[in-house]
């Protein structure tokens, strides 16, 4: 039966197209892959291949035509044999599923599908006894913990192994675990991290170490191409249980390279699950529930809070869950936001604003993303006042994401406008000097809650 | 022979029984027939975005696929539907995924370069070139991590063997002893540039050397030929002796996408390969000579034709993805 060959689309963005030249008269054979018309796109002039064998029948829209719309019947491709007045008497067929084109609608707005509510992350108890450990010592006791509950869970990263950690997260864990488990890795981040992803999606559980955050950017591809978007293009099949954990932010004196934070660069990506612990209790917490996640975690930690001791609870089943703040000082004049070390600088602050008489309330964020919004809504309407605080740039940064929280959800419950602290918008210089006045310090979220009072 | 030298396999390995002749050449023309017919859609504006076809290189996957096992894991870039067929998958999901309708693989929400199986071991589909040849090591890193003697094909073009992370995989796979196949599907063209343009190593079958990585470089249009190197680099991997590279010398008909108008070789080359080289056509010519009649070759393009029409039907009538399903899948409920 004669078929009509219609306008292709040759292009992701084509709607129309030039018939530029036929290269077949009625009459001649077809084969399916033969050249038979030239078009050209609104990228390209293109060859157009029969798909089917057959003979030309007749042009239905002669060379030089502009504006031809793709699916427009174009020529009529007989059968071979068929009687050539077959070609005047083809029509469309109608049915879709009987391989003719579907009517192109004209787009109309779609609908906005509301994101579903997110589910609360559970209040955390109470765990009890503790004792002051470092973060250091934290976050080494969640990897054991959980490379001892799962076999599944391995470390990978440079020198994580006989070294036992550039910043020694990783002390004795070789021994308890040996060299399948705590594997070094070359210099490879973009390598190791692939690898590590390819891993994680056959079920097994990495931590990735970066030696410093600012090392993930090599490999920063795998983690939001690979780890991030994978569940969903595959409609649910590959889930990535993988860690990606390092210090990040600015260390002291290692020059703009070594010195930066990436939570607003991990945070933006749907996909991620994004923890900033400041505390040892913090870090152990989040790094055991990171590990245990079915998602991809990104967990930035903070080498100048490595060494610093902080009580953390003793009970062995110790876990946060993720994508809940803490108030770490209640306050009834100003809420604090803030995550990983600038948490200390909002405390420092905080007592320095007690002696002016203003009391304000500081929220640990401890999850980026997905952020706990509940938590600081509900102390925004309480204090009236916020001011978020960040080591990071202030352009898109974690603090701008903040601010729009309060300023969309408690607007009329703010008594002077949102503001925020962060690091100056400069690579961090080296030189000593320099260097402190790049960071934010109390003094800054100090000043920043004064102005809100108006002084 | 030095184990780590690499060397030819150019035509006609060892014979095949003439059941799995015809297998191969099932496999090879169900993938022509379905790569023509996704290109008839894209034509009529049913697939959208880009679409790689796979027309030309059917002969590679096919003959790995002869020799791998229930287990085997494989992962390739985005021209991904010839994989896909040999992975098990079916006509119907792949097709019904390239029209974004809820009956694909990936639910409507991958595409042409984005689709998976969990049940089959096919771990994509990836739109990110070369990105595939790290997470395709991580897969045989499983596959040692569990002691299993399964092993991971890692399809990748010759294009994508100027990517960095190419050469950190040899690296870690050697290191390590990961059984891991690397196949580089050398169709000679990196979208529009050429090899000659693109790689000052002239012998890609040669680039994994300085990690000791045994190699042969293969007619990629020889089934016979991709059968016998694919037995010897399969064994190689279950054997526990490391990573394996082919180097599969190939050629695909069509554009890079269906929006490449190709103007970067001549038509003529196309034609030649065609005409002289097409992996189905030679192997149909090996089977009349060993005595299988035409009506073989009739059966099996009625039968090839019925699925293909079947999944053409499937794609085009079952329905787009709900809305609901713009929200999941985003996360995995912890």
């Amino acid at each position: 039966m004669a078929s009509l060959i219609l306008m292709p689309a040759l292009s992701p963005t084509m709607t129309e197209g030039t018939i530029a030249r036929w290269l077949r008269q009625p009459g001649e054979a077809v084969k399916s892959g033969d050249v038979i018309a030239e078009i050209e796109t609104d990228k390209a002039t293109m060859e157009v291949e029969a798909v089917e064998d057959g003979v030309f029948g007749k042009v239905l829209v002669p060379e030089g035509s502009e504006s031809v719309a793709v699916n427009t019947p174009i020529a009529v491709l007989l059968e071979d044999g068929e009687d050539a007045a077959a070609a005047d008497t083809v029509t469309r067929p109608a049915d879709p599923a009987a391989g003719a084109p579907v009517a192109i609608e004209t787009p109309s707005a779609p609908a906005i599908v509301e994101a579903p509510t997110i589910k609360q992350a559970e209040e955390e108890k109470d765990w009890g006894e503790t004792k002051n450990i470092t973060v250091r010592e934290a976050l080494r006791d969640a990897m054991a913990a959980e490379l001892r509950r799962d076999e599944d869970v391995f470390l990978m990263g440079e020198e994580v192994a006989q070294y036992q950690g550039a910043y020694k997260i990783s002390q004795g864990l070789l021994d308890e675990f040996g060299e399948k488990r705590v594997i070094d890795m070359p210099i490879t981040e973009h390598g190791f991290t692939g690898m590590a992803v390819g891993a994680a999606l056959t079920g097994l559980k990495p931590i990735v170490e970066f030696m410093t955050m600012n090392f993930s950017l090599q490999a920063i591809d795998h983690i939001i191409n690979s780890a991030a978007k994978t569940l969903y293009m595959s409609g649910g099949q590959m889930g990535c249980p993988i860690v990606f954990r390092g210090p990040n932010g600015a260390a002291a004196r290692v020059g703009a390279q070594h010195s930066q934070c990436f939570a607003s660069w991990y945070a933006h990506i749907p996909g991620l699950k994004v923890v900033a612990p400041w505390s040892a209790a913090d870090a152990k917490g989040l790094l055991r529930a990171a590990i245990r996640d079915p998602n991809p975690v990104v967990v930035l930690e903070n080498e100048i809070l490595y060494g610093q001791k902080f009580p953390c609870p003793t009970d062995e089943d110790f876990i946060l869950p993720i994508g809940k703040a803490k108030i770490e000082r209640e306050g009834k004049d100003v809420t604090l936001v803030a995550f990983s070390i600038m948490v200390g600088v909002a405390l420092d602050a905080a007592a320095k604003l007690a002696e002016e008489g203003i009391e304000a309330e500081v929220i640990n964020l401890r999850t980026l993303r997905p952020l706990d919004t509940e938590t600081i809504i509900k102390s925004v309407k309480k204090t009236n006042r916020i001011v978020s605080v960040e080591e990071g740039w202030p352009v898109a940064g974690i603090g701008a994401e903040i601010c729009t929280v309060a300023v969309e959800q408690a607007f009329d419950w703010l008594d002077a406008p949102p503001a925020r602290v962060c690091g100056l918008d400069l690579p961090l210089p080296y030189a000593s000097n320099l260097e402190k006045l790049a960071l934010p310090k109390p003094e800054w979220v100090v000043e920043a809650v004064r102005k809100q009072f108006g002084d | 022979m030095d184990e780590t030298t690499s060397a030819s396999i150019r035509s006609n390995g060892p014979a095949l029984s003439p059941e799995t002749m015809k297998r191969a050449y099932k496999d090879m023309l169900l993938i022509r027939r379905f790569e023509e017919k996704a290109g008839q859609l894209y034509g009529m504006g049913l697939i959208g975005g880009f679409c790689h076809l796979y027309i030309g290189q059917e002969a590679v996957v096919v003959g790995i696929g002869l020799n791998m096992k229930q287990g085997d894991k494989s992962i390739t870039s985005y021209r991904d539907h010839g994989q896909m067929l040999v992975a098990g998958m079916t006509a119907r999901g792949v097709m019904a995924e390239l029209t974004g309708r809820s009956g694909g693989y990936s639910r409507g929400k991958g595409g042409s370069m984005h689709m998976f199986s969990r049940e089959k071991e096919f771990y994509g589909g990836h739109g990110i070139v070369g990105a595939q040849v790290a997470l395709g090591t991580g897969l045989a890193f499983a596959n040692h991590y569990r002691g299993t003697d399964e092993v991971s094909i890692v399809y990748f073009g010759e294009g994508a063997s100027a990517q960095g992370q190419v050469y950190e995989s040899f690296n870690l796979a050697a290191l390590h002893k990961l059984p891991c196949i690397y196949v580089i599907e050398n169709n000679r063209y990196g979208m529009g540039t050429s090899i000659e343009r693109a790689s000052a190593s002239k012998d890609l079958s040669r680039n994994a050397e300085p990690w000791g990585i045994p190699s042969r470089k293969v007619d990629g249009m020889d089934v016979f030929a991709v059968h016998q190197a694919a037995q010897e680099a399969m064994e190689h991997c279950r054997a526990g002796k490391g990573p394996f590279l082919l180097e599969m010398e190939t050629y695909r008909y069509r554009g890079h996408s269906m929006s490449d108008p190709a103007k970067y070789r001549q038509r003529t080359e196309v034609e030649e390969m065609r005409r002289t080289r097409d992996p189905i056509e030679n192997l149909k010519a090996e089977m009349l000579r060993n005595g299988i009649g035409e009506d073989v070759f009739k059966d099996i393009e009625t039968d090839v034709k019925a699925v293909v029409a079947d999944a053409v039907e499937f794609a085009q009538t079952c329905p787009e993805p709900d809305e609901s399903e713009l929200w999941t899948d985003i996360l995995v409920e912890a």
